[in-house]
């Protein structure tokens, strides 16, 4: 049996571990679990490891095949090599191609714990001119201009704010 | 501080007390944090790294639990001084590989850990002994509050905090164990409790994370995903699994006692007597059976002070520990042997015989008695 990773040795290591009831095997040879760190195991998880098999033919389904960070220049290429990304933009860059391989990872796709207090502020501020465009929608189809003036001076100042 | 000081003040977990902490041996929490828009560690070119370092160093130091800590670059460590942080769990393996670029901060009582460009910019962990991951988290959460203000991490606002793996997205956070388990491999239960534990989607890995049969008995349980949960959830979730095995490996043991007494009386007796006697021993075998060492003074069959003196050989019967305390650079694997059984024999000595007395009146509890 020739190795998962590098396609070229025979495979001496088998690799089985067991999430949430599904079964996942890799097999290496000696060289790429050395390299992959399985001779180190407390660093290592089976699924960084299924990032540079599966995982990462899902990321380029998603894009396009050159497709290239512009803030660090990584490449899909890069990920298939390291099962790492470039940096924070990536996240943004291969969005599509992650989205998949994330739904396969994780309990969900959205964030639900905690966030800096700064952005929480600004978030909440976002939210906030939302809902008052909304009403200012309102009031004018209702044709209360005055409470239109008074809500539209609150965004203003609002946006003002999330600028700073 | 110095390294020294560091070395010669054990971590609080090392010899603390903690709630559990007869099966729970430590809690720990790590956050990974990273720098908007700059190149993750592993992709920076090195003067990046360098320049990234500059800006989070400072930062990381001014934590006010950090006052009086250590704090250095990674090149100024030896070979052997990163082995010994590896060996107290203070830096991972692979932060111990690297060199110029990366640096370690850690709190004056060892409690919070910092590492810098590790595989994200910013690790961060806690470590406290017994069953204390709220509290683990509580001083994680400290120190990211402090940082959180000072430098800009990159957080999306529907992925969360973004990190160099995309296993690590979300919270950022893994929350883990070490859990003590010789009652349940014993009774030959472990594979029962690792592939159960493993269907609700956190995992148990060895302590050097070989197959089930971990050496010392010891198991890390953690959660497995960070995004689509938030951090209390995960630390709940985790508590709870790891109080149900708690409960089971007590049960373990009280079945052992009642129903398999001399088998367990034979290995704590076999342990004792090699860890007492032996002239060379491997760093597996002196961990596998301190680990038996270890349920006899949970069962009460060795006095309290044993306890401690077992604890501690854990530690310092580790390669890196032992060079340390001979003071010399390089020690073949046989010198290190002969050193390790020298130490240990020293202190096993020291203890008394097994009490055989604490165990067998057990047997009468359900009115069955075993024929001999």
């Amino acid at each position: 049996m020739l190795c998962d990773v590098c396609q070229k040795n025979d495979a001496t290591v088998y690799l089985t571990q067991i999430v949430e009831g599904k079964m996942q095997k890799v097999n290496l040879c000696e060289d790429c679990a050395k390299e992959k760190g399985v001779s180190d195991p407390t660093g290592f998880a089976m699924a960084d490891l299924l990032l540079g098999l599966g995982a990462t033919q899902q990321i380029e389904h998603g894009g396009q095949p050159a497709q290239k960070c512009p803030v660090c220049g990584f490449t899909q290429i890069d990920f298939k090599k390291t099962g790492r990304l470039g940096c924070s933009a990536c996240y943004d860059t291969f969005a599509d191609g992650l989205a998949n391989l994330l739904k396969g990872m994780h309990k969900g796709l959205k964030h639900t714990g905690k966030m800096p207090a700064k952005l929480s502020r600004r978030f909440a501020m976002a939210d906030r001119v939302k809902s008052l465009e909304t009403d200012l929608k309102k009031a004018v189809k209702n044709e209360k201009y005055e409470d239109a003036a008074r809500l539209r001076d609150e965004i203003q100042k609002l946006e003002h704010e999330l600028q700073a | 501080m110095t390294f020294d000081d560091l070395v010669t003040h054990a971590g609080q977990w090392l010899r603390g007390d903690g709630p559990h902490d007869k099966i729970v041996v430590s809690s720990r929490i790590r956050f990974a944090r990273n720098l908007k828009d700059r190149p993750f560690p592993g992709w920076a070119k090195k003067a990046e790294r360098l320049k990234i370092l500059g800006e989070i160093q400072d930062q990381v130091a001014a934590i006010p639990a950090m006052d009086d800590g250590y704090n250095a670059p990674l090149q100024d460590l030896s070979a052997l001084q990163k082995q010994i942080l590896v060996e107290r769990h203070l830096v991972s393996r692979e932060h111990a590989s690297k060199s110029a670029g990366s640096a370690v901060v850690i709190s004056h009582d060892q409690q919070l850990s910092i590492m810098i460009n590790e595989e994200d910019h910013l690790r961060m962990q806690s470590l406290l002994p017994g069953l204390q991951l709220r509290e683990a988290y509580k001083i994680n959460n400290e120190a990211d509050l402090f940082l959180e203000d000072r430098l800009p991490y990159a957080f999306h606002p529907e992925l969360g905090y973004l990190t160099a793996c995309p296993t690590n997205v979300g919270t950022g956070l893994r929350a883990s164990a070490m859990v003590h388990l010789p009652g349940l491999v014993l009774a030959e239960q472990i594979n029962q409790i690792v592939n159960s534990v493993g269907k609700i989607g956190l995992a148990v890995r060895g302590l050097y994370g070989e197959g089930t049969e971990a050496l010392g008995n010891l198991f890390q349980v953690s959660n497995q995903t960070t995004l689509g949960e938030a951090e209390e959830e995960i630390i709940d979730r985790l508590v709870k699994v790891i109080e149900q095995i708690i409960e089971h490996e007590q049960n373990a043991r009280q079945m052992l006692l009642e129903r398999r007494a001399n088998m367990l009386l034979d290995q704590i007796g076999r342990a004792y007597g090699i860890l007492g006697n032996a002239r060379a021993i491997a760093s597996k075998e002196t961990l596998n059976l301190l680990s038996v060492m270890k349920l006899g003074a949970d069962l009460g069959l060795f006095p309290e002070s044993a306890q401690l003196a077992v604890d501690e050989l854990f530690m310092t019967t580790q390669p890196a520990h032992l060079q340390l305390a001979e003071k010399k650079e390089k020690l073949s694997p046989e010198e290190r042997d002969t050193l390790r059984a020298d130490l240990v024999r020293a202190k096993v000595k020291k203890i008394p015989e097994p009490d055989i007395a604490k165990v067998t009146p057990t047997s009468n509890g359900n009115g069955k008695k075993k024929d001999k």
